[in-house]
C-alpha cells in the first residue's frame, strides 16, 4: 500500500492547523490546531515507520503524544487563568508583554 | 655608638610633633621649634669634633636597610665627611640663628607654631639632604626639602601670589627632579648601585657618554634647587614667603644644595669635560643674568633674591672649574650663608618696622630709626661687595682667580658680576637706609626686639670673620680628602692684578649707584620712562615671558588638541558606535509586539526557509 495517501493527509492536517493557528483569535481554538499540527506529524511518523519496517518513527509519535499532553495540561491551566483575569480567550489581547 | 642620627632625628621629631600636635603645642611650640636646631647644632659640634680630631676620614653610620630586593640594595647610612660637616654646622647654626629671629618676626601671626613645624621639618629634610651617603636618600631629603619650601613658599596661603608661587616653585622644582631621578636610573642601570661609594668607584670603567649624561641630568637638577638659568623663574616669585624662608631657604641653605650636588659627584665630573663646561656656563650666564635682575627691582626682597641667584652662579662656576674650584665654591657657599641670611633677616627687620612695606621707594632715612639693623646690615653689605677683609672679599676673589685660571672670558664676566653686584647693593642700601623719608603716612619705623636682633648681630659678625675659614688654606686642606684639590694653572694675570681690578669694578659699581641714587631725591614711584634694558630687568630678562611662550602656550595647545582629538576622535567613534547600535535595536524591539499569532508566523516562515536551506543543500 502506497504511502503517498497518508503522507498527503498529514500535509493537508498540518496546513488546516497551521492556518488555524494564524487566522484565529480564540486562545482554545489556537490550541486545537496546534494539536492537529502535532497529530499531523504524528502520523507522518507513524507512516515512515510502516514503510521503513522499524519503530523509530512510532517511538517519536510516543513521545510527540506525551509532550503534547502536558502542554495541554500546561496550556489550558494558562488559558483558564487568562480568562479569569480578563474575561477573554482572545490571544491578541493577552499582549502586554512586549517592547 | 656614634650619634649622628640625633643631628637629622631632633629637627625631625620636633616637626613631627609641632605638626601633628595640633593647638596642644601652640603655646610653646615656636620654643621647642627653635630649640630643636640648636640641639642639632651641638651634636652637630660634637660631630666636628670628633671628625677633626680623629684619624677617620669620615664618620658614618649605618641605620637600616631601606630597599632588599633582588641585584638592588639601599641603606639607609648617615656620611659625616668633611663637606657634610661643613653642612651641617652652616645648616643648624645659621638655621638656630634664623628660628631665633623667627620667634620675633612671627610673633602675631596666629599660625606661629606651624611655621615653626615646617622650619624644623625643612632643616631635617636638608640635613637628610647633606648627611646621606646614597643617592637615593639624598632624594629623599632634596624631596623634602622641596616639599618644605613649597609649604613656606605658600605659608601665608590666603595671599593668592603665594600660593601661585608656591605652585610655580613646586613646578619648576619638578622639572629638575625629573633630571635626577634619570641620573639615579642611570647610575642604578650603569653601576647597579646608587651609592656614593659605589657610583665613585664604578666611575672609573665608566665610558664618557655616561659620565657626561650623569653630568649634565644632575645639572639640571641642581640647576632646578639652586635657581640656574633655565630653571631661575620660581626664585623672585618664592619671596611671597615670611621673609626667615627667604632667608634660610632661599638663600642660605636649599638653594645652595646644587652645589653641594655638583660637588659632592666630584667623581662624575672629574670625568666629564663637557659637563663641567656646561656647569661653569651655567653659572657665568646665572650670575650676570641675578646680577642685572637685581638692578632693577624695587621690592627689596627681590633684590636680593636676584642677588642670590648671582651669588649661586659665582658657587656653580666655581664648582664647574673642577678641584681647583670645588672648595672655594663651597667657602663662597658658607660666608655667602652668613651675610645673606644677615641681609634677608635685616630686610625682614626693616620689613618688620614699616609694615611690611617691601618697596624701597618707601623706604630711606631709616638709619637712624634702626641703628642695629642698619650696622648689620652695612655688614652684609660690605661682605657682598667684597670689601676687602670682609668674608666675601675673600671667597669671591678666590671664585674669579679661578675663573681666570680657567678662562679669561669667564673671568671677566665674574668681574663684571662683582661690579653689577656692588651697583644694586648700593643702591638697595641708599635707597633703604640713607637718602631723604619717603615713608608711607601711617608708617612708624621703629626698631626690632632683641630676639630678631641678636641673631642680626651674630650674623653680622660672622659676615665680618667668616673669611678666616681660608686662613693658612684651612678650607682647601678640610675639603681635600672630599674634593682633591689642585693648584691654578698659570694665570694670565697675576692674582694681585685680578683682586686690585676688581676693587676697581666694584668701586665703580659703587660710585655709579651713588651718583645715580645717593644725590638726587629717589621718586616714590617707579619712573615708567625707562630704556628698554631696565624694562627687561624689570620683567625679569622676560624669564617667565620665555617660559610661557615656548613651553606653557605650546603644551596648552597640545593638550587642547589632544583633549579635542579624545573627545571628538576616541569618543566620537565609541558613542557612535553606541548610538548606532543603540537606534538599530530600538527599532529591532518594535518586532517583539506582544501578538502570539505575529510570533507564530516568523516561526512558521523561519521553519520553511530552514526547509528550503536543507533542500537546497541536499539537491546540490
Amino acid at each position: 500500500m502506497s504511502a503517498t495517501p497518508f503522507l498527503i493527509l498529514s500535509a493537508l492536517l498540518f496546513g488546516v492547523g497551521a492556518v488555524g493557528v494564524l487566522v484565529r483569535r480564540n486562545a482554545i481554538v489556537v490550541f486545537m490546531c496546534v494539536e492537529l499540527m502535532l497529530n499531523a506529524a504524528n502520523l507522518a511518523f507513524v507512516t515512515f515507520s510502516r514503510q521503513h519496517g522499524n519503530f523509530d518513527g512510532q517511538i517519536a509519535a510516543f513521545f510527540v503524544m506525551v509532550v503534547a499532553a502536558a502542554e495541554v495540561v500546561v496550556g489550558l491551566a494558562i488559558i483558564m487563568t487568562i480568562f479569569r483575569t480578563r474575561r477573554s480567550a482572545s490571544v491578541d489581547d493577552a499582549s502586554l508583554l512586549k517592547y | 655608638m656614634s650619634l649622628l642620627y640625633l643631628i637629622v632625628g631632633i629637627p625631625a621629631i620636633s616637626a613631627a610633633v609641632l605638626l601633628l600636635g595640633g593647638r596642644l603645642t601652640d603655646r610653646w611650640g615656636h620654643l621647642l621649634g627653635a630649640l630643636a636646631p640648636l640641639a642639632s647644632f651641638v651634636a652637630g659640634l660634637v660631630a666636628f669634633a670628633q671628625l677633626a680630631g680623629g684619624d677617620d676620614e669620615a664618620l658614618t653610620q649605618r641605620l637600616f636597610t631601606w630597599i632588599d630586593v633582588a641585584g638592588f640594595h639601599v641603606d639607609i647610612g648617615l656620611l659625616f665627611d668633611p663637606l657634610s660637616a661643613v653642612f651641617v654646622l652652616l645648616i643648624t647654626g645659621v638655621g638656630s640663628l634664623i628660628h631665633i629671629y623667627s620667634i620675633g618676626y612671627m610673633e602675631h601671626d596666629e599660625r606661629r607654631r606651624r611655621f615653626f613645624g615646617y622650619l624644623n621639618l625643612f632643616v631635617a629634610a636638608m640635613l637628610t639632604l647633606v648627611l646621606a651617603d646614597d643617592y637615593l636618600a639624598l632624594f629623599l631629603g632634596w624631596e623634602g626639602v622641596g616639599l618644605a619650601s613649597y609649604l613656606l613658599i605658600g605659608f601665608w596661603q590666603y595671599k593668592v601670589s603665594a600660593a601661585v608661587a608656591a605652585k610655580k616653585a613646586f613646578v619648576v622644582n619638578r622639572v629638575g627632579d625629573l633630571g635626577m631621578a634619570l641620573a639615579i636610573m642611570l647610575m642604578f642601570a650603569t653601576f647597579g648601585s646608587t651609592s656614593f661609594e659605589g657610583v665613585a668607584g664604578g666611575m672609573g670603567q665608566a665610558s664618557a657618554a655616561t659620565a657626561t649624561a650623569l653630568g649634565l641630568l644632575l645639572l639640571l637638577a641642581a640647576c632646578g634647587k639652586s635657581a640656574q638659568v633655565p630653571l631661575q623663574s620660581w626664585l623672585l616669585d618664592a619671596m611671597e614667603g615670611p621673609t626667615p624662608v627667604s632667608a634660610l631657604i632661599h638663600a642660605a641653605t636649599m638653594v645652595t644644595a646644587g652645589v653641594y650636588l655638583v660637588t659632592r659627584s666630584n667623581f662624575i665630573y672629574d670625568q666629564t669635560e663637557t659637563a663641567q663646561t656646561a656647569v661653569v656656563v651655567v653659572g657665568l650666564v646665572t650670575l650676570l643674568w641675578g646680577a642685572v635682575i637685581g638692578c632693577a627691582k624695587d621690592d627689596i626682597k627681590k633684590v636680593l633674591a636676584g642677588s642670590t641667584m648671582s651669588q649661586i652662579g659665582y658657587m656653580m662656576l666655581a664648582a664647574g672649574i673642577g678641584p681647583a674650584g670645588y672648595a672655594f665654591a663651597i667657602f663662597h657657599l658658607l660666608t655667602h650663608g652668613f651675610f645673606k641670611a644677615n641681609l634677608f633677616l635685616g630686610a625682614g627687620s626693616v620689613m618688620h618696622g614699616m609694615n611690611d612695606e617691601v618697596d624701597m621707594r618707601r623706604y630711606g632715612a631709616l638709619r637712624s630709626v634702626m641703628p642695629v639693623t642698619f650696622v648689620t646690615f652695612a655688614l652684609g653689605y660690605l661682605a657682598i661687595i667684597g670689601f676687602p677683609g670682609l668674608a666675601g672679599f675673600w671667597s669671591k676673589d678666590k671664585i674669579i682667580e679661578a675663573a681666570f685660571g680657567e678662562n679669561v672670558l669667564i673671568g671677566v664676566g665674574a668681574v663684571a658680576g662683582a661690579g653689577i653686584t656692588a651697583f644694586y647693593m648700593t643702591r638697595l642700601m641708599l635707597m633703604t637706609f640713607i637718602s631723604q623719608r619717603r615713608w608711607a603716612k601711617e608708617a612708624h619705623p621703629h626698631e626690632s626686639p632683641l630676639v630678631m636682633t641678636v641673631p642680626l648681630i651674630v650674623l653680622g659678625a660672622l659676615s665680618v670673620v667668616g673669611g678666616a675659614l681660608l686662613l693658612n688654606g684651612w678650607i682647601v686642606d678640610w675639603l681635600e680628602p672630599v674634593v682633591g684639590r689642585e693648584e691654578h694653572q698659570d694665570l694670565p694675570i697675576s692674582a694681585t692684578l685680578i683682586t686690585v681690578s676688581v676693587l676697581v669694578v666694584v668701586l665703580a659699581g659703587v660710585a655709579a649707584a651713588v651718583v645715580m641714587y645717593g644725590r638726587d631725591k629717589v621718586a616714590t614711584r617707579a619712573p615708567s620712562r625707562v630704556s628698554p634694558f631696565t624694562k627687561a630687568a624689570r620683567a625679569d630678562l622676560y624669564g617667565d615671558a620665555f617660559n610661557e611662550a615656548a613651553l606653557m602656550r605650546p603644551g596648552q595647545y597640545l593638550t587642547r588638541s589632544l583633549v579635542y582629538a579624545d573627545n571628538r576622535g576616541v569618543d566620537g567613534a565609541v558613542n557612535g558606535l553606541a548610538a548606532v547600535v543603540g537606534g538599530t535595536s530600538g527599532r529591532v524591539r518594535r518586532w517583539q509586539s506582544g501578538f502570539v499569532r505575529s510570533y507564530a508566523l516568523s516561526m512558521l516562515g523561519g521553519s520553511a526557509l530552514l526547509l528550503l536551506a536543507v533542500v537546497a543543500v541536499k539537491l546540490a
